[in-house]
């Protein structure tokens, strides 16, 4: 009877680094809320651009999350369910922008679809579109980065889901196409919730892809992390207020995640 | 209308090969240990699994055969699981109409039948419930609703009981048999309880390690047990042996005295409440006598199972006043006594 509060009494070798572990992740938002010019906070937000950045920001990010669930859901269905060879290599190759650095994703990305690459120049000649330096730069570095959050997700949600309920969907009549829509959808529904999101949630706060491929102009390319960087370096009370509000975006989608799909489970 | 299938699959550690027969409207019950391919069989004739072999024919059309396979959802089977596996996601009364919308029924009709037949299970008015809301009971009835509204060619059952509690198992299961009864098409029921098959099925195979060991109506199975297995789960000591005029040798050693003239490979089995015990040698009548030792003992109900070792191995009822009286231990040493008029013997 006397085991259990022991296992919860914390051992001072883990105490300490852990206390120092709270200490350093959470000053540092602290600080930030400490110097931010509270009294200033409505004229900073009404600045010419401040809008503009987190308008297109908040555009981008779900246009983003929109192109991953379109084709990132379909995919985590095929990691999960597909026997096919080369399955392994192909979960492999499709998380690495996981742990890509973004600028070198930037950089792929500029190699293929910029004005020399394989696909751009095709792109350039055929139909005379450009992709570098457009908003659609800034949407396809961030589906890049953050796809993989969401086909990650979904495809847990897919092994997690019970098989059987698609078995019981064939027995009623129910082809693949029909149990994915009415049966298989609807059952991993708060994976996909929760995986959209994280998905949104890294794609609102894309820096080093979107900078190398989509560059930086206010309007259209210039979303809230490069706006942030930039004003730190003139005006530092700006930044301060742009990273007030992306702060309280971020806490705002753990919310979310909490207490609407992860804290809970199928009622 | 009927169904004809022999299966052949290998997978894994299991090798199936078996045939089955279901007429139109009668029941069969395929009984066996677990692992035994029960279920594998099971999803080969719902087409959730194409077999290495053989064939399934139903109404005269092919589902597998040679280069044949009939996916599922193209069959017209209806399913129950061991756990009611309704889709949490829908309320009860769409799970029921499900397989009737997938197969191009209109919304209305669709909810409509099943409503009625949520009615007909018992559970008038609990469509628009959410599955999570039944207990284990109503959802298992709703999903017995679920698999015959569409009026399938072939039910298949997968122990459709064993999750249930004791109490409602047996209420379900006289229910389900009113069900069975009034269903046309064939019924396939997959179970390891020898009371589900018993008393729902019209015919009993029994399938150890992937191949049929023994069929027959209920009744036949129960009498006379040609396995272990079978003869455990209907309670009878099974003593195979060679018949000579009045008596058996047995193969593991011993005789066994009959009632009858018996010749050739033939079973003799024993109930457990036909064998007595005794501390001392009993005296007198025709009987049949042996040496025994106890090593083991559970308390069934009134009585107390005693599992006897020794020169004929035996499973005998004694009732707990008796055990007690007469001292008896796991270790003690007996008398086993069974009048030659008990032992039931049948040729193997």
């Amino acid at each position: 009877m006397s085991r259990a509060p022991d296992r919860t009494r914390v051992p001072a070798p883990l105490l300490v680094p852990a206390a120092l572990a709270v200490v350093f992740l959470v000053l540092p938002l602290g600080g930030l809320l400490v110097r931010t010019p509270w009294s200033e906070l409505g004229a900073q937000l009404a600045a010419p651009g401040v809008g503009e950045a987190l308008r297109l920001s908040l555009v981008s990010a779900t246009l983003a999350t929109g192109l991953s669930l379109l084709l990132g859901v379909p995919l985590a269905w095929v990691l999960a369910r597909s026997r096919a060879r080369g399955r392994t290599v192909l979960r492999a190759l499709v998380t690495v922008p996981l742990v890509l650095p973004p600028v070198v994703g930037g950089v792929a990305l500029f190699l293929v679809l910029g004005r020399q690459g394989i696909v751009g120049s095709w792109l350039d000649d055929a139909f005379g579109v450009t992709i570098p330096f457009t908003t659609t730069a800034v949407v396809i570095a961030e589906t890049f980065v953050a796809m993989p959050f969401l086909v990650i997700s979904v495809e847990g949600a897919l092994r997690a889901a019970d098989g059987r309920f698609e078995d019981v969907a064939a027995t009623l009549g129910a082809g693949r196409w029909t149990t994915f829509r009415r049966v298989t959808l609807p059952l991993v529904a708060p994976g996909v919730a929760a995986g959209a999101v994280l998905c949104w949630a890294r794609a609102l706060g894309e820096f080093g892809a979107t900078i190398t491929f989509a560059g930086n102009f206010p309007g259209t390319t210039q979303t809230m992390p490069l706006a942030v960087y930039l004003a730190l370096q003139r005006d530092p009370d700006a930044a301060i207020v742009l990273s007030v509000v992306l702060l309280a975006v971020s806490l705002a989608t753990l919310l979310l995640l909490r207490d609407r799909w992860l804290g809970r489970g199928f009622a | 209308m009927s169904l004809s299938a022999a299966v052949a699959l290998r997978r894994g550690a299991l090798d199936l090969a078996v045939d089955v027969e279901v007429a139109d409207g009668e029941v069969l019950a395929v009984l066996g240990p677990n692992g035994a391919g029960k279920s594998t069989l099971l999803r080969v004739l719902a087409g959730l699994l194409p077999p290495d072999g053989g064939s399934v024919v139903v109404d005269g059309r092919t589902w597998d055969g040679a280069g044949v396979h009939l996916e599922a959802h193209r069959r017209s089977v209806g399913m129950v699981f061991q756990d009611a596996l309704l889709f949490p996601h829908l309320t009860v009364a769409d799970n029921v109409a499900f397989g009737l919308r997938t197969r191009g029924t209109g919304k209305g009709p669709a909810r409509a039948a099943a409503d009625a037949w949520l009615e007909r299970v018992g559970l008038p008015g609990a469509g628009s419930r959410r599955p999570a809301e039944l207990s284990g009971g109503q959802a298992q009835r709703a999903a017995l609703a679920r698999a015959l509204v569409g009026d399938p060619a072939v039910l298949l059952l997968d122990e459709p009981l064993s999750a249930l509690d004791a109490r409602t198992r047996l209420v379900v299961r006289a229910e389900l048999r009113r069900h069975l009864a009034e269903f046309a098409g064939s019924t396939v029921l997959v179970t390891h309880d020898p009371v589900d098959a018993l008393a729902l099925a019209d015919r009993v195979v029994v399938v150890e390690e992937g191949r049929v060991v023994q069929s027959g109506t209920p009744e036949e199975i129960a009498r006379r047990p040609r396995t272990d297995y079978v003869a455990r789960l209907v309670g009878l000591s099974l003593l195979p042996g060679t018949g000579e005029g009045g008596q058996v040798r047995l193969d593991g050693g011993g005789t066994v005295a009959v009632a009858q003239e018996v010749s050739g490979p033939v079973f003799a089995a024993v109930r457990p409440e036909s064998v007595a015990l005794h501390v001392a040698r009993p005296e007198g009548s025709p009987r049949n006598v042996w040496r025994a030792r106890v090593v083991g003992a559970t308390p069934h109900g009134a009585t107390v199972r005693c599992d006897l070792a020794g020169e004929v191995p035996l499973v005998a009822d004694v009732t707990a006043t008796a055990f007690a009286a007469l001292g008896l231990t796991v270790g003690a040493e007996v008398w086993a006594a069974v009048k030659a008029t008990e032992v039931a013997v049948y040729a193997r």
